[in-house]
């Protein structure tokens, strides 16, 4: 319990240092575009605890998951099919450099021109992000599935579908695990990303909206926002991570401990 | 000169009940620089329920051979038999337990469920299974062991999960691939005799890879003796040795020491080359 709660106390420490200093310094600013945390932190309260939540956070936060969600299924799934099949694999590797080396940036308005500016748009924007780190870290996973553990399903009856269930997933599911948590920070950013363009909510529609009536306390309090939307999720990312691949790092511990 | 001709005694083809038969086995691999022949011509039969094991210098196709016979890979030529059916992939009736206990269990999966996978795959019926595999791992002293991961296991102990999970199977045939090459020698010697008597309790015809002479002297019915590559069978020995074994006892007797000196001579003349044994006392 003690080592749990210094290890809290750690990880709360520089951040509290960090939120003091701002608050110290920023007290007495005049300064129009840096005003003080206080006044953020009011209208924070005022902004994102009422019904901007309900209208411009969970839209956003919903985009965000749709995304996430169709990313990691298509990536998961043709990283299976290019990781067990070399001939796709090879066949499909240069079409994939390319796509993947195009910013998604510049893809958003194509999207839009595409599938409009609604929803659907947005979510793509994620999608076409998000896909590359899961796509390609799912192929390497599936790609690295040892032989000896090959040999052994194949002698047990462990063919097909019991195969990719009982052994290739979970053996690449570390892996995969990396490429989600990369998706996750591309994710939020294109978010905002798609969302600055051609939007009628959402943070990203709200925080440009302030800036561009130069509100400032309001603009801080929204980028404050995010930066907290981006921790929490990458919390509830370690805590899925450590329920779903224990085994995983328990038996890195176990690897460190004996090496 | 009597204790020889006892000892040279090969299995006559076709008058025994042969559950494994071994006919002119070809393997050649296909490499850069040109085709190696790593078996060159093999044969030997194996009677149902034997405890054979297979020994030969470092580099004699041993592994080729043994995934030949798990129909792992496919021979070149000749043919691997198994209960009179040709083996074109890895048969129902044959469990396999792999030297690299490490990368033949699923980290993912406890003890039991590792155990347990072949038999779902099987459908067994689920109360059944749960009596199978807490037999297996009572049979091998792990019988508290079944929640815990492999990895948080001794390597002696994870390769007793291994062949927990091979004897639930219910295999007709067991093959082993230098299953104690990776451990040290005291939990070697346990595995031995847990091994030895495994198959006296359970009557299945056990196949036993290992490079060790002493190994295969003490756990087997009979020794083949491997030649280099291009591989063929050089020698092929009866092990008269009693029935119980016992680890200091047996391999300080003087039949020990002889057919693990013949055995050995074996190895020295595949090392040399030789096809054929040489000229030897028993």
């Amino acid at each position: 319990m003690t080592t749990r709660l210094r290890r809290v106390a750690a990880a709360l420490g520089l951040p509290v240092v960090l939120v003091g200093l701002w608050w110290v310094t920023s007290a007495a600013s005049t300064n129009y575009y840096f005003p003080p945390l206080q006044t953020i932190l009011e209208q924070f309260g005022e902004l994102w605890l009422s019904d901007r939540f309900l209208s411009d956070v969970v839209p956003s936060l919903a985009r965000l998951t749709a995304g996430f969600a169709l990313a990691a299924v298509i990536g998961v799934s043709l990283g299976i099919a290019l990781g067990l099949t070399d001939a796709l694999r090879r066949g499909a590797e240069p079409v994939l450099e390319f796509a993947r080396a195009i910013p998604p940036t510049v893809l958003v308005p194509v999207i839009a021109l595409v599938a409009g500016i609604g929803d659907t748009s947005k979510v793509l924007v994620i999608v076409s992000g998000c896909l590359w780190p899961v796509l390609l870290n799912t192929v390497e996973g599936v790609r690295a599935a040892d032989e000896v553990m090959l040999d052994t399903c194949r002698t047990f009856g462990v063919t097909r579908a019991a195969r990719l269930r009982h052994m290739v997933l979970p053996a690449a599911s570390p892996q995969i695990a990396v490429g989600l948590r990369q998706s996750l920070s591309i994710g939020l950013i294109l978010m905002v990303i798609g969302e600055m363009f051609a939007a009628s909510n959402g943070l990203g529609f709200s925080i440009v909206q302030f800036q561009r009536s130069f509100a400032i306390p309001e603009m801080w309090s929204g980028i404050l926002l995010l930066g907290l939307i981006g921790f929490a999720l990458s919390v509830l990312f370690t805590l899925v991570e450590k329920r779903a691949l224990g085994w995983y790092l328990g038996l890195r511990d176990f690897q460190k401990r004996n090496a | 000169m009597t204790a020889d001709t006892t000892a040279v005694i090969g299995s006559p083809r076709s008058t025994v009940d042969s559950i494994v038969r071994v006919t002119g086995l070809k393997k050649v691999y296909e490499s850069n620089r040109g085709p190696v022949e790593a078996i060159g011509d093999i044969t030997f039969d194996v009677p149902r329920g034997q405890f054979a094991c297979i020994v030969g210098p470092s580099g004699a196709g041993k592994t080729t051979l043994l995934k030949c016979l798990a129909g792992l890979l496919s021979p070149t030529a000749g043919e691997v038999v198994l209960e009179g059916e040709r083996v074109d992939g890895p048969p129902r009736g044959m469990a396999v337990v792999f030297q690299e206990y490490g990368r033949s269990l699923f980290p993912w999966k406890t003890v039991q469920q590792n155990v347990e996978l072949p038999l779902r795959l099987k459908k067994t019926p689920r109360d059944q299974r749960e009596h199978k595999v807490a037999e297996a791992l009572t049979a091998v002293g792990l019988a508290d062991r079944g929640h815990a991961f492999p990895w948080q296991l001794s390597g002696g102990m994870q390769q007793r999960v291994a062949i927990a999970r091979a004897i639930a199977y219910e295999p007709h045939v067991l093959l082993m691939d230098e299953p104690f090459a990776a451990v040290d020698a005291q939990t070697r010697a346990d595995l031995e005799d847990l091994v030895r008597s495994l198959w006296q309790d359970l009557g299945v015809t056990t196949l036993f890879v290992t490079h060790d002479v002493d190994e295969a002297v003490y756990l087997g019915e009979r020794v083949l003796v491997l030649s280099a590559s291009p591989t063929c069978v050089l020698d092929d020995i009866t092990v008269d040795l009693p029935a119980d074994r016992e680890q200091v006892d047996t391999r300080s007797s003087a039949r020990f020491a002889a057919l693990r000196t013949r055995v050995h001579r074996g190895i020295q003349d595949a090392k040399a080359g030789r096809r054929t044994p040489s000229e030897q006392p028993a």
